[in-house]
């Protein structure tokens, strides 16, 4: 046993004293390696990377949750013939007490307006949506609260002109000093700052659920009541020239399902107790459930193709490997004459020339891992884009490539090991 | 002349190599014995078979037909991973071209046939530095082959089909690529290993290298033509 672990250990030396002997000619080998894994890696790192920001976003809706949206039926122009200026449709309190009776098993529901407006402090203006939410809307859709306070049931109650500023919203309006206590304006109305919230990744996570995406990602939560009572039922917007007017009760409806086996059915017989009072499609359900799953079944489309192309590209390099071994080989017949009349066996052969290409592909294997980890960052550093390298890529990556070693250098060492000796011997 | 046991022993052998659609003998039936300590020394014109007989004398090879002994084992029928085996353990090549291996310094080189030993010998690197010094070597103990002149080269060969302690010598053409006075040094290497009890087989074109030895094997066609002796043999002189 030890004899066997001093040739390997003098096999191995021997490797790389023959390896150094061409030492451009084994960097440009392991090259191929080099980039194979740490291509591996890094694709790796950034669909794991995205897929966690979509599973994030997704998750923060609540895992637990259905969001009901209102949604401004297409074909509500064509069928109101009378040019009314006000179109009505959406989500009604009515919807949410029916929802609420007819349902078991659902603890809570923060039904919401959005409303877009333009946000003041003194100079300062952000169009931002104006969001009239419950007091629990924070536990229900994970936002934090990063300082400060939310409102509570008594200021919903009384109706209070108090808000919650998102981050984005709170940098634009207040740049040099903290808003808390601090008044904003929308309209007529003034609305003093009691805390300023995490921002709910706006845009991104409503062009993923589908919904009306806002390129402001600025927020404000107000009380619902509040909302209620200072911007009325009917919203009008102007728009160069022409100007809509819309009558919406709520805009969104969050239904919080105790058993998570339970949000797909839950969301279907909800779809169907508002399908039945009303005569057009006026809303839209999120099951952000469901979306988790498709962003799952995603990632797994995703890392497959990634690993498709990551495996050409090692077996490219492990392709390369070979040739260089077979070059190698034949270079060398003389040596393995040599080392044959001097007593080594086909099989201490197959190892030199076996251990020599698991040196190429493992070293290469080890840059490349060192690379690909780093690679990542310098992607999150310069672009942004968020990459996670876990503990699999580069495990996965050194290991295939360890094994490509083994794989492509068997024949260029099997070769080797079968030349007749005194052929051997005589080559030039 | 019968003292002993042969150390290496051929009967009857035949080596017959096809080589497309013609068969060639290279050897056509050999018996020769060589006896522990001589000196032979195996000379004939190109193509007389003499390097087909050292390659089967090194179980580089095996003869088509007939037997041979190497100190008493029967290697004729010896699969492929036995003989690499023999070769590492009972046999000592000197080659004409040197043929050390380029990557490892000198006290590598010397010691490689020990690496591919199944029962290494404890003293394998004790042994070895004996040796490149016997050789006069043991200030270029890690020198390069590149980095030495064609007869210390040679000496570090000799060394190396030393190391393993061999019942047989084989030598081919250990002078070919020397000048004269280089090869004048690697032959008197040669006396002295002769003298120390050495079996020693030879083969050579250099009649002056052929005249040292103890006893002239010459070879012609395929079949044993001469063999003589330039010497009695020091046992049967009894000194």
């Amino acid at each position: 046993m030890i004899h066997w672990m001093l040739l390997v250990w003098r096999t191995v030396r021997v490797g790389f004293k023959s390896l150094w002997l061409h030492r451009l000619r084994s960097l440009l080998t392991a090259l191929g390696i080099i980039f194979g894994v740490c291509s591996v890696i890094a694709m790796l790192a950034v669909g794991e990377g995205a897929s966690f920001e979509a599973q994030e976003q997704i998750r923060q809706l609540g895992s637990n949750n259905i969001i009901i949206r209102s949604v401004k039926p297409s074909e509500e122009q064509k069928v109101n013939v009378q040019r009314s200026f006000v179109s009505d449709y959406g989500l009604t309190y009515l919807d949410l007490a029916r929802l609420r009776d007819t349902i078991p098993g659902i603890t809570v529901y923060a039904p919401a307006r959005i409303i877009r407006e333009r946000v003041f402090n003194a100079t300062q203006s952000l169009e931002a949506e104006i969001m009239g939410v419950v007091p629990w809307y924070t536990e229900i859709r994970n936002l934090r609260v990063m300082t400060g306070r939310f409102f509570t049931s008594i200021e919903t109650k009384q109706e209070q002109n108090v808000c919650v500023l998102n981050r984005v919203l709170a940098r634009a309006l207040f740049p040099l000093s903290s808003p808390l206590g601090q008044l904003v304006r929308v309209g007529g109305d003034y609305y003093r700052v009691i805390g300023i919230a995490d921002s709910e990744s706006g845009g991104k996570r409503l062009n993923l659920a589908g919904g009306n995406s806002g390129s402001a990602a600025g927020q404000m939560y107000i009380p619902l009541t509040t909302a209620k009572d200072r911007f009325g039922e009917i919203l009008i917007r102007r728009s160069s020239g022409s100007f809509q007017a819309e009558k919406v009760q709520l805009h969104e409806i969050t239904i919080h399902v105790d058993d998570q086996s339970r949000v797909e059915a839950v969301a279907r017989i909800a779809g169907g107790v508002l399908e039945r009072n009303r005569k057009k499609r006026d809303f839209e359900i999120i099951v952000p459930l469901e979306l988790l799953r498709q962003a799952e079944r995603t990632k797994q489309i995703f890392n497959t193709v990634l690993g498709a192309i990551a495996a050409i590209s090692l077996l490219v390099g492990g392709i390369g490997i070979m040739n260089i071994m077979l070059a190698s080989v034949t270079e060398r017949t003389r040596e393995i004459g040599i080392r044959r009349a001097l007593g080594a066996r086909r099989r201490d052969i197959v190892l030199q020339f076996l251990v020599e290409t698991v040196i190429l592909s493992g070293t290469g294997g080890i840059i490349g891992v060192c690379l690909g980890v780093l690679i990542p960052q310098l992607i999150t550093y310069f672009s942004g884009m968020m990459t996670i390298v876990t503990v699999w890529g580069p495990l996965i990556a050194f290991t295939i490539s360890g094994l490509i070693g083994v794989v492509f250098g068997l024949y260029p060492a099997l070769r080797a090991a079968y030349m007749d000796p005194v052929e051997a011997l005589r080559h030039e | 002349m019968s003292q002993g046991v042969p150390i290496v022993l051929l009967e009857g052998v035949i080596k017959r190599y096809r080589m497309g659609t013609v068969t060639v003998d290279a050897l056509r039936g050999i018996d020769l014995a060589i006896y522990p300590g001589e000196y032979v020394a195996i000379m004939g014109p190109s193509g007389c078979g003499k390097s087909t007989l050292l390659n089967l004398l090194g179980c580089l090879d095996r003869p088509t037909e007939g037997r041979y002994l190497l100190g008493g084992l029967d290697v004729s029928k010896l699969d492929d991973d036995a003989l690499s085996e023999i070769r590492g353990t009972r046999l000592g090549f000197i080659f004409q071209a040197y043929n050390l291996i380029q990557q490892l310094d000198v006290l590598e080189n010397i010691e490689l046939p020990l690496y591919y030993q199944l029962h290494p010998r404890p003293d394998g690197r004790q042994r070895a530095l004996e040796l490149a010094e016997r050789v006069g070597l043991r200030n270029r103990l890690h020198h390069k082959p590149m980095e030495l002149s064609g007869g210390q080269q040679q000496r570090v060969g000799i060394a190396r089909a030393l190391v393993n302690d061999p019942l047989v010598l084989l030598a081919d053409e250990p002078t070919g690529n020397l000048d004269s006075r280089a090869g004048a040094e690697i032959l008197e290497l040669f006396d002295e290993l002769h003298k120390n009890g050495k079996t020693i087989i030879m083969v050579t074109h250099d009649p002056e290298v052929g005249r040292r030895a103890e006893r002239l094997v010459r070879l012609k066609d395929g079949l044993i033509e001469e063999d003589r002796r330039n010497r009695p043999r020091p046992e049967e002189t009894g000194s």
